[in-house]
């Protein structure tokens, strides 16, 4: 465990931590920037520039906004007083545990931590591009006109109606 | 030793190297670091001062005045004077503001514009950083310009900013796609998202023309799209509406004075030098000289020559171009920037597969222009052209 490792996962902690405990809706979501970008730093540490990067573009620069849009349009002029803990903080507390507990055991008991780690492929961005456009071409083209038509009934939701002539 | 031109090319590395056989062997790399960013942080907020003078010169020369002239001769010293005056003004925090996010917005804006130079080759062998994914760092840290942005217009609590950072993360987000669309020709053609390997693929010559990738026809409406956008992007004339003076007073950093509107103002200045920048990696050669028998001159220089063409261009159109309306700024993202930056790409596959020789030529020029005129027409078809009528305003 080094330096920057430890840092980063400070950050990343921090900040999603951070993004549940705010009262101020905005707070939260700059607060779960950090987290994002805390995990595209520790991608970046593993070597992986593809996803690190896409992490950032993706993450930062859409989702954070796309939440922060939707804050603003639904924003009401009084922002709701909610306590920022649950009356069932206990019980979610415990099962909270309860499910890190098993998922610890389970991977510690089980066999993918015994074996040796193989050691670490040298992956560049050039061989993620090949793999898309040649093995998994058909996913990707599958992806995108998912995408697309999503788009295109995001739109069609969003047009106005032409109205009757008066 | 004698100064050839090779060694005048290379005297910031030499020069590097040099300073750093006087550090121990453990300090080695945090000094390598060190020696390699501060030239980057020096240089480009003094580009940043010459701009400034620059443009007020320039545009004052449009306008039929004189601009800056009582500092120093030609007023070249206003950009210290204007330093001096930013810096001893006083911070005004409004009341109401959220203050710890009104006072990180400015520093997120001025680091990723930082951050973006990373990848820049400023000359043969001067690249901070030669990552494999570079052209994809430089758009991830872009699209957090976004955030700081926003952070900037909420937290003042002001109709106006947050009018201005709507309108701002909006047709940010609609220019980034064209824009990122427009760099694709250029990586399907170079094979890499390197800048550096991506420079050193136009750095060849035909005769005495050199391999840019401007000269071709994808090339070129790929560098004509990518500046619309980079215009856009960096929130300049004639897609200032963000900041538009006589709209929303100065859009989302209205609520800052003194030295954080200057950080505000250096962020955004850095942001076109880098797009700018990026423009000349993947179009305009980088830092390889126009013509064979130029190649003397050091890499850097044409670097920086280009950069200051591109400047100069930034300058001649804020002068030039009256302000878009929020919906003609949509129309020209989505119905036209957007599907010729996707037929751009089917062009350059075109070009990739049919061999060499006049015929491409001609087939792909056909193909880019044919649907660049005809969108044309089909966008102004639906328009009527006449003498605007005030409702309210007599």
């Amino acid at each position: 465990m080094t330096v920057s490792f430890l840092i980063l996962a400070i950050l990343t902690v921090a900040g999603t931590a951070a993004a549940m405990g705010l009262r101020n809706a905005v707070h939260c979501v700059l607060a779960l920037t950090v987290g994002f970008a805390g995990v595209a730093a520790l991608y970046l540490q593993l070597g992986a520039q593809f996803v690190g990067f896409t992490q950032i573009m993706v993450y930062v620069g859409a989702v954070a906004i796309l939440a922060v849009f939707a804050i603003m349009m639904t924003h009401t002029p009084t922002p709701v007083q909610l306590p920022a803990y649950s009356p069932h903080w206990f019980w979610g507390g415990i099962v909270a545990a309860a499910v890190f507990a098993v998922l610890a055991w389970a991977i510690r008991s089980g066999t993918a931590s015994a074996q040796a780690l193989p050691p670490q492929p040298d992956i560049n961005v050039q061989q993620i591009g090949d793999a898309l456009m040649h093995r998994y071409v058909l996913p990707l083209e599958i992806m995108g006109l998912l995408l697309t038509a999503a788009l295109i009934g995001a739109v069609v939701i969003a047009m106005d109606r032409k109205e009757e002539p008066k | 030793m004698i100064l050839t031109p090779q060694t005048l090319d290379q005297i910031f590395p030499i020069a590097k190297h040099w300073l750093l056989g006087f550090v121990p062997a453990t300090a080695q790399p945090l000094a390598s670091a060190i020696l390699s960013v501060v030239p980057i942080l020096i240089a480009f907020p003094l580009l940043f001062a010459i701009t400034t003078w620059l443009e007020r010169k320039g545009l004052g020369r449009m306008q039929n005045r004189l601009g800056p002239n009582r500092t120093g001769p030609f007023g070249l010293l206003q950009p210290i004077a204007d330093a001096v005056k930013s810096l001893t003004k006083e911070d005004i925090v409004p009341i109401t503001a959220d203050h710890v996010v009104h006072f990180l917005a400015p520093l997120v804006l001025v680091a990723a514009a930082f951050l973006a130079y990373a990848v820049l080759p400023i000359g043969r062998n001067m690249v901070l950083v030669n990552m494999n994914a570079g052209v994809l760092f430089f758009f991830a840290i872009g699209s957090t310009v976004e955030l700081s942005v926003f952070m900037a217009g909420w937290s003042s609590r002001s109709k106006y900013s947050l009018l201005g950072a709507m309108r701002a993360v909006a047709q940010m987000i609609s220019y980034e796609i064209p824009m990122v669309l427009a760099t694709i020709v250029i990586i399907m053609q170079a094979g890499s998202l390197s800048t550096v390997s991506i420079v050193d693929k136009q750095a060849a010559y035909t005769g005495i023309f050199p391999h840019w990738f401007v000269f071709t026809p994808w090339g070129f409406m790929g560098f004509a799209l990518f500046m619309i956008a980079a215009t856009a992007e960096s929130n300049r004339s004639p897609f200032d509406l963000p900041e538009g003076e006589s709209e929303i007073i100065a859009g989302y950093y209205i609520e800052y004075s003194g030295f954080k509107f200057a950080l505000f103002f250096l962020g955004e200045y850095l942001g076109m030098f880098a797009t700018s920048g990026l423009a000349i990696t993947l179009f305009l050669g980088g830092w390889s000289a126009p013509f064979s028998f130029l190649t003397w001159i050091p890499s850097y220089v044409w670097f920086f020559l280009k950069l200051l063409t591109l400047i100069a261009a930034f300058i001649w159109i804020r002068g030039t171009l009256p302000r878009l309306r929020m919906d003609q700024l949509m129309n020209l993202a989505w119905k036209y920037v957007l599907p010729m930056a996707l037929i751009n790409m089917l062009v350059a596959g075109i070009w990739h597969f049919m061999p060499t020789g006049p015929a491409r030529w001609l087939v792909c020029t056909a193909l880019l222009a044919a649907p660049c005129i005809l969108l044309s027409l089909a966008l102004k078809r639906k328009k009527r052209f006449q003498v605007r009528t005030y409702r309210f305003a007599e």
